[in-house]
């Protein structure tokens, strides 16, 4: 039997269903190692050790008296600390939203509930998801497990980095502009952003609502796509989810083959810029994609250089109206300031919220302003169509376009902090995809090394409005003819694990492998 | 300041300078939508419900929390475009209005700004003057702010995203007379298509002016917006006000009285408007396109519905109470001026044939007993008479069966109990005596001793008799039919 941190959600499940081991020994061996690894990785803002406790032992005798588990049964989960949790302090790594319990229960949070899974506790954030290294959290950062002085890239630092670590198996995040992307990348996972509609948004917390999208991460593309079908379908509570029923990956008679598929790749997706190392794993595994039948064809995506002031104009105009109801009058925090009502407005914003938040609430205000909406937001909008047809005229011609996630490896914490446009440059590869709505998904590829550290390095694989099953299905067959997202940084086998059989098995030599097939 | 003009034909006379000053005025009308649940929640909405006891995670503003459109909602706002003759967009859109104060939960209102699923209609005032409308949206309402506990401020969120339509005329309307008429004529169209109670001492209608003065001949004034004006007499008064205030300050002489764009408060205690707010500190409320509602299509099969649920409109129902059924104007105007009523009047007059005695007996009795205690019933709505039991009585009635007299207590014991005609004229005994014989009696018992009426009668005063008809009628107990009265004693006179 394989250790817990070295099997993915679908082993995990069966693993449990076979007897081999029972939920509550799993949420034990989960929280030995929560205890182990979330001093020095800081990767939540709060656990809920009582209740998977008693919720594992529900979950046990369900099992004993006969029931059919669910598709994630006994799978512990983490969740972005932008999730709704019924009674589950959610802060958005915020001062202002500190303390705040939701009084209600997101759609997809329930989903994963309804499928057996139990939730492990809420992860660190940067602050309303602003950010792409964790630094904007009010509580500190997150580090990276395969370096602790690096970044794990953000926003949805905590959920990347527990399923990294071997915490979980599955992690939720939500990407606006790359924020499961970029950090599944810097941590050498698999992060998918479905298309835009594909996953109810109602009980996530809104930073840019025209972009937003839950999206998981996960070790293993099958753990991708059994999260999707659980979490995508139609939801009553969201009028722009889609009517349609949860997503089904596709079942080619050979997955390892890519006969038949025609691979995009952007021009535009290799700049200059390039990191040097990112540059030659993203092109080694394209060799692979064409070793296994796929057909590469050059592409242009002519706009995307404008994808980064379009995003910073659309994400921050919505931001500065879904962050408007922060206002002390109901719920977190509240400063009383000179006693008057906008005086109190104005006290509780500027305590509450941190620097990066206000600068992008007042470039939001800006950019709507009368007078200057058609220059600045207007303009955006119209851009934002032209990327999206940039895509749509590519898709025309092929199945995938393909490119790196990030442009660097994990950059160290505090490298970035001072300069927000090198932070922003960091969402080069993946805002184009998010203003199109289309879905994305970072695969692991390899690994650079920087300083002694081998630090990993993450492929977007992007496709067609709803073509999310198509874009699965050829990471599905990389995954087949690599190893890379097996590994796993050294860290994740420090903890020593609780179960006996699993310390056996650990060390019977896997090392710092995982047997996610096993 | 008050009215020292005189008012001749159009426009405002200034007594000061003899100058005729044209008053430009349109009105801007929130009303509440009849729903059942509020228009982006499934809260209910109670007036006067206890504070923050009809909320949710989307009303209050909970963060992650998404609005869903109340499609019933859209269907009163299209039924109230298609009475008010408006065209209604195949597509429109929802905007976020963005300002920040206490009752407003998510920092801003989900209004429609450039795309309202409605433009143009307008309504024919009672004079003949047509006002055209610009346009009607959809919006949700605000919650309350109660500021009179203290040095606190407390909020209710019950109204919070309670569904309203904003209606805005063009500024044709030129006396506060006509915007009283306006008002009356709009909320009677709303409340015959159950589009909304328009209830304005609980807030279900509301409105604010818009008005400017000029010179005749010369370009308008600086529009001044006169918001709080709570019932159709203050939108008189403060038009009043305003008109007068803004014509003196423009004949002041001094520039710096003059009449500036700007948004004023009126004070129905004391009559007057001031400012609020001018022009320079004007929200700017960075109206964009709400992302978390998909456009709205209104395609022709819905509205086809929706117009089918249309009844006939106050207007053409008046008219052809007249010209169809031979109603008064008077009678007419009663009846349209309350659905419920006209309805309730127009079946009644199906089943007894007689349309003029029906709508008699609802504008004189029917309404009269709303007023008596007694009864107990203060509306149609009430009532437990049904209007076929009303066609039995105006029936029974002709037919000689009972008096008027006796119709009027039949008519009071079916809106109490909502027995039918027959049963209760059983019940109370209020036949009338048909029985020759009986009334034979009774007549003979009167004519003893009256020789002189007697005398009178056969000397060719038939009038005469009348001194004899009471004491008849009061041995009967009122039930002798009185026509047989009449003819019993001059047969019997006739014979002596």
């Amino acid at each position: 039997m394989s250790a817990l941190h070295e099997l993915d959600a679908t082993a995990l499940r069966n693993s449990i269903q076979k007897g081999e081991r029972s939920v509550r020994e799993t949420i034990l061996e989960t929280f030995a190692r929560v205890d182990a690894l979330d001093p020095p990785l800081h990767m939540f803002l709060n656990t809920q050790r009582g209740e998977a406790l008693s919720r594992a032992a529900e979950l046990d005798q369900r099992l004993a008296a006969g029931e059919r588990p669910g598709p994630l049964f006994g799978v512990p989960v983490a969740l972005k600390a932008n999730m709704c949790l019924a009674g589950v302090e959610t802060n958005c790594g915020s001062r202002i939203l500190g303390g705040y319990r939701p009084p209600y229960t997101a759609t997809f949070v329930q989903r994963l509930l309804d499928a057996g899974a139990i939730v492990v506790g809420m992860t660190n954030m940067d602050e309303f998801a602003m950010g792409s290294s964790s630094e904007n959290s009010a509580f500190g950062p997150t580090r990276n497990p395969w370096d602790p002085s690096r970044t794990p890239g953000g926003s949805s630092s905590g959920s990347a980095v527990a399923v990294a670590a071997g915490i979980v198996p599955i992690a939720l995040g939500s990407d606006t502009g790359g924020s499961v992307r970029q950090p599944a990348a810097l941590c050498g996972i698999y992060g998918f952003k479905p298309t835009y509609g594909r996953v109810s948004r109602y009980g996530l917390v809104a930073f840019g609502s025209s972009l937003d999208q839950v999206s998981p991460f996960a070790r293993s593309v099958r753990d991708i796509e059994l999260a999707m079908a659980v979490l995508s379908g139609a939801d009553e509570n969201d009028s722009t989810c889609f009517d349609e029923p949860p997503l089904q990956p596709e079942q080619p008679a050979d997955p390892g083959s890519l006969a038949g598929i025609r691979i995009g790749v952007p021009k535009e997706y290799f700049p200059a810029v390039l990191a040097g190392g990112v540059r030659e794993r993203c092109e080694a595994a394209l060799a692979r994609l064409s070793e296994l039948g796929a057909e590469l064809v050059e592409v242009s995506l002519p706009h995307t250089d404008y994808a980064i002031p379009t995003y910073y104009v659309v994400a921050t105009a919505e931001a500065s109206s879904n962050l408007a109801r922060y206002d002390g009058v109901r719920y977190g925090l509240r400063v009383e300031g000179d006693g008057s009502l906008q005086g109190m407005f104005a006290a509780t914003r500027e305590k509450g919220f941190g620097p990066e938040v206000k600068r992008r609430i007042l470039l939001g205000t800006y950019v709507l302003s009368a007078g200057y909406y058609d220059a600045w937001y207007g303009r955006a909008l119209k851009v934002r169509a032209l990327l999206a047809r940039d895509f749509e005229r590519v898709f025309e011609k092929v199945d995938v376009v393909v490119g790196p996630t990030s442009p660097t490896a994990a950059f160290k914490l505090g490298e970035k902090a001072d300069d927000p446009v090198a932070m922003y440059l960091c969402d080069i590869l993946t805002t184009p995809v998010s203003l199109a709505g289309i879905p994305g998904l970072s695969v692991p590829v390899g690994f650079v090394e920087e300083g002694g550290k081998k630090l990993p390095v993450g492929m977007q694989i992007a496709g067609p409005w709803k073509g999310d099953a198509r874009v699965l299905r050829v990471a599905r067959a990389y995954e087949i003819a690599s190893e890379y997202h097996k590994a796993a940084p050294p860290m994740a086998t420090l903890a020593p694990p609780r179960n006996p059989a699993a310390a056996k098995n650990a060390s019977t030599g896997e090392g710092a492998t995982r047997g996610a097939r096993a | 300041m008050s009215t020292t003009q005189e008012k001749v034909g159009i426009g405002v006379v200034s007594e000061k300078t003899g100058v005729r000053w044209i008053p430009v005025i349109g009105l801007e009308v929130h009303c509440q939508l009849d729903t059942r649940t509020k228009l982006f929640c499934g809260c209910e909405y109670r007036f006067g419900a206890p504070p923050n006891s009809l909320t949710c995670p989307r009303c209050t503003g909970q963060p992650g929390a998404l609005p869903v459109l109340n499609r019933e909602a859209l269907a009163l706002a299209v039924r109230t475009a298609l009475a008010l003759g408006a065209e209604v967009a195949p597509w429109s859109k929802f905007d976020r209005k963005n300002y920040f104060y206490c009752d407003l939960p998510k920092g801003y209102q989900i209004s429609q700004y450039d795309r309202p699923f409605c433009t143009g209609g307008g309504i024919t005032l009672p004079s003949g003057k047509r006002v055209r409308l610009t346009r009607i949206h959809l919006e949700e309402d605000a919650g309350k702010a109660i500021h009179d506990r203290g040095d606190t401020t407390l909020v209710d969120l019950n109204r919070s995203s309670v569904p309203l339509i904003e209606s805005v005329t063009e500024a044709d309307l030129e006396s506060p007379q006509e915007a009283y008429d306006y008002l009356t004529a709009l909320k009677e169209i709303l409340q015959y298509i159950g589009a909304s109670r328009c209830d304005m001492e609980k807030g279900e209608l509301r409105c604010d002016v818009n008005v400017s003065v000029h010179r005749e001949g010369e370009p308008w004034g600086a529009k001044v917006e006169v918001k709080n004006v709570n019932s159709f007499r203050f939108v008189q008064q403060a038009l009043e006000h305003e008109i007068a205030r803004q014509i003196e300050a423009c004949e002041s002489g001094d520039p710096s009285r003059y009449p500036v764009q700007e948004t004023r408060l009126f004070d129905g205690g004391k009559g007057v408007t001031r400012t609020m707010r001018t022009k320079e500190s004007a929200h700017d409320y960075r109206y964009f396109a709400e992302p978390d509602l998909p456009p709205v299509h209104v395609d022709a099969a819905f509205l086809e519905k929706q117009r089918s649920f249309l009844p006939e409109m106050p207007a053409l129902r008046r008219e052809r109470y007249q010209k169809e059924m031979g109603l008064s104007p008077y009678d007419a105007g009663v009846l349209v001026a309350d659905r419920a009523l006209a309805d309730f009047f127009e079946m009644a007059a199906r089943v007894s044939k007689k349309p003029k005695e029906c709508a008699n007996w609802i504008t004189n009795e029917v309404l009269r007993a709303f007023a008596e205690p007694e009864i107990g019933v203060k509306s149609v709505d009430e009532m437990l008479m049904k209007p076929a039991d009303l066609a039995e009585m105006v029936d029974l009635i002709h037919r000689g069966v009972i008096h008027n007299n006796a119709g009027r207590q039949l008519l009071r014991a079916m809106m109490r109990t909502g027995k039918p005609a027959e049963v209760l004229v059983e019940e109370m005994g209020l036949a009338q005596v048909q029985d020759t014989g009986q009334i034979e009696s009774w007549c003979r018992e009167a004519l003893a001793g009256k020789d002189k009426i007697v005398a009178d009668v056969k000397a060719g005063k038939p009038n005469a008799i009348n001194a004899l008809l009471g004491p008849v009628m009061k041995a009967s107990g009122g039930k002798a039919n009185p026509q047989a009265v009449r003819e019993t004693l001059l047969r019997l006179i006739e014979k002596m």
